[in-house]
């Protein structure tokens, strides 16, 4: 069963007033339990609506978000519940932290859950390790953390409710290269360890390649495409009108390909074109050498 | 080349007050000196907290050094009588378009900088009408401002500095929120301006593909400047970027792990057609 299935979702902001729009329309996919999937998709194509709806800050106009294979406005009393199972981190979430301390604010949601104190305080330290987040942090008002730290903590707030599904909103925005690549490797390490589903929302095509297995990708309101990462990023032409892009390395190893060498066309990391390059350059410079030693 | 911007020995920090009423600082440039000519567009590269941005505030006046000197077109920025005639020539643009929009229409949001400074009504229509163009947003110039979408945003945004014609404009992370197109779509701006206006261009940015499109790059670090030249020379540099928390282009990095792998790389690559170039090189030489 997936964990996450959608059935014809549509969203209409300001239905039957001048300012109508649809944001999502006719929408279905499932996602499978332990699936780390990119959400890509240009400004305004429906991607964070999208995301809304699948942990119920947002009812769709029409058809279903099934998680577990139940409808989570089937009782619309306990949506509250759903956000526990789907945590959500939006952009920007350093914005939101609001506790004395960086403890008590990732432990904000763990204590609404109605969790007890034990527990509450295994979950705290729990996700700080995963993020990255010292003991002597916690103590600190999060307030006077660097913007990195903050940016951290707030995401820590959410991996503490344990949601059998984390959907992150450009988590790295803003962030240097170095700040970037430390908080996607740490978001994979999570990934990995608690084998749960991430769907992470980036413009990053980078950021993608390195981390995602699967490929989500909206266009104007409509999914037009959900694969895997070398599917998808296979697709440069298609993915560029949408006024998306491949990743540089990508778009490298798809001339080098064109011009008649055989590497493949999904090539997603600069490691990865090496162990291609590589054979090609030394075997056919092993070759050269014996063949001028003869 | 004429130099516009001098910034000589700057050091500044910022005061924060503790709950318990004592005072402490944080020293963010520990000496700094740079200088920009006038018509260069430069990129200015570095981790969170290493100084970048207030560099830049320093450019427009916003904040003045501690000690050293900063001159904008030979105004010390420091000279309180002169403050307007700075921000006159530095025009800054932010990251997030959404905090820099004033007004519900988009021509009016390009006013609003013209009609601060007194320009005379027929000259404001002028000026939006031109900066609208600039930026290829003209169309729009009846257009509610969160209607458009995050590149066109950030080009109004830059629309506005326009109209108030500055010599030079600074702009911290302007693509840090947008999209692929978007980002395309404000870079293409961003040169547009410098070459064909002659406009003096500081970009901030976190994105080394930015980067390599600058006449020259900026590396700070921890206050103080680490390291600068052509992108070329700058990106040539691997392993210091890396040590400083920054990044090179993958069509850099591509070419350096196989020269650490024994290949010759006479010319650094920076972009895709110059590393997909390299690579057919190096495939025709060994086969």
């Amino acid at each position: 069963m997936s964990i996450i299935e959608t059935q014809n979702l549509k969203l209409v902001y300001g239905a039957d007033t001048p300012f109508e729009k649809t944001a999502v329309d006719d929408v279905s996919f499932k996602i499978e339990e332990g699936d780390f999937v990119g959400v890509i998709g240009h400004t305004g194509s429906g991607k964070s609506t999208l995301v809304q709806m699948l942990n119920g800050l947002i009812k769709p106009t029409q058809g279903k978000v099934l998680l577990n294979g139940i409808d989570i406005w089937k009782e619309p009393k306990k949506i509250r519940k759903i956000r526990f199972k789907v945590g959500m981190v939006f952009q920007y979430p350093e914005y939101q932290l609001f506790e004395e301390t960086v403890a008590k604010d990732i432990a904000f949601g763990p204590k609404n859950m109605g969790l007890n104190d034990e527990e509450i305080k295994q979950r705290v330290t729990g996700a700080a390790r995963f993020v990255g987040l010292n003991n002597e942090l916690l103590l600190k008002s999060p307030f006077d953390l660097s913007g990195g730290e903050k940016r951290r903590a707030a995401i820590a707030g959410v991996i503490a409710m344990d949601p059998d599904v984390l959907i992150l909103d450009e988590p790295t925005a803003g962030l240097d290269p170095n700040g970037r690549d430390v908080l996607l490797a740490e978001i994979a390490q999570y990934h990995k360890t608690r084998k749960n589903t991430v769907l992470l929302v980036s413009h990053s095509m980078e950021d993608i390649a390195k981390t995602a297995d699967k490929i989500l990708v909206m266009n104007k309101s409509h999914m037009v495409m959900l694969d895997t990462t070398q599917n998808v990023f296979s697709k440069g032409e298609q993915l560029t009108k949408m006024g998306l892009k491949i990743p540089q390395i990508t778009q490298i190893m798809m001339n080098i390909k064109n011009t008649g060498y055989p590497v493949s066309s999904g090539v997603l990391t600069v490691e990865q074109a090496l162990k291609q390059l590589l054979p090609l350059l030394t075997n056919e410079k092993n070759i050269k050498q014996k063949r001028g030693s003869k | 080349m004429a130099e516009f911007i001098n910034a000589s020995n700057v050091t500044f920090k910022y005061e924060n007050q503790e709950d318990d009423g004592t005072t402490t600082y944080n020293t963010v440039l520990k000496g700094v000196s740079m200088q920009v000519n006038k018509g260069e567009f430069v990129a200015l590269l570095g981790h969170n907290g290493c100084g970048k941005s207030t560099m830049a505030k320093l450019f427009n006046a916003l904040q003045v050094p501690e000690s050293g000197t900063v001159t904008v077109d030979g105004i010390d920025t420091a000279d309180d009588q002169r403050v307007y005639d700075v921000r006159r020539r530095v025009g800054l643009v932010l990251q997030n378009p959404d905090n820099q929009l004033v007004a519900s229409i988009v021509e009016e949001d390009v006013a609003f900088g013209p009609e601060n400074l007194g320009v005379p009504p027929k000259e404001i229509r002028q000026r939006v009408d031109d900066a609208l163009r600039a930026v290829d947003m003209y169309e729009y110039r009846t257009h509610a401002p969160h209607k458009l979408s995050g590149g066109q945003k950030q080009r109004v945004a830059i629309a506005g500095i326009i109209a108030m014609e500055p010599k030079c404009i600074v702009l911290d992370e302007p693509t840090a929120m947008l999209d692929p197109r978007g980002r395309d779509e404000v870079m293409n701006t961003i040169i547009k301006l410098n070459r064909e206006k002659g406009i003096t261009i500081i970009l901030i940015t976190h994105y080394m593909d930015e980067a390599v499109l600058a006449d020259r790059i900026i590396v700070m670090d921890d206050g103080r400047v680490l390291t600068q030249g052509t992108p070329k020379e700058v990106f040539s540099q691997v392993e210091l970027l890396k040590r400083h928390k920054l990044d090179v282009p993958q069509s850099t990095q591509l070419a350096y792990d196989l020269m650490s792998c024994g290949f010759k790389v006479d010319n650094m690559p920076l972009n895709p057609q110059e590393c997909t170039q390299y690579l057919l090189q190096l495939l025709k030489k060994y086969s």
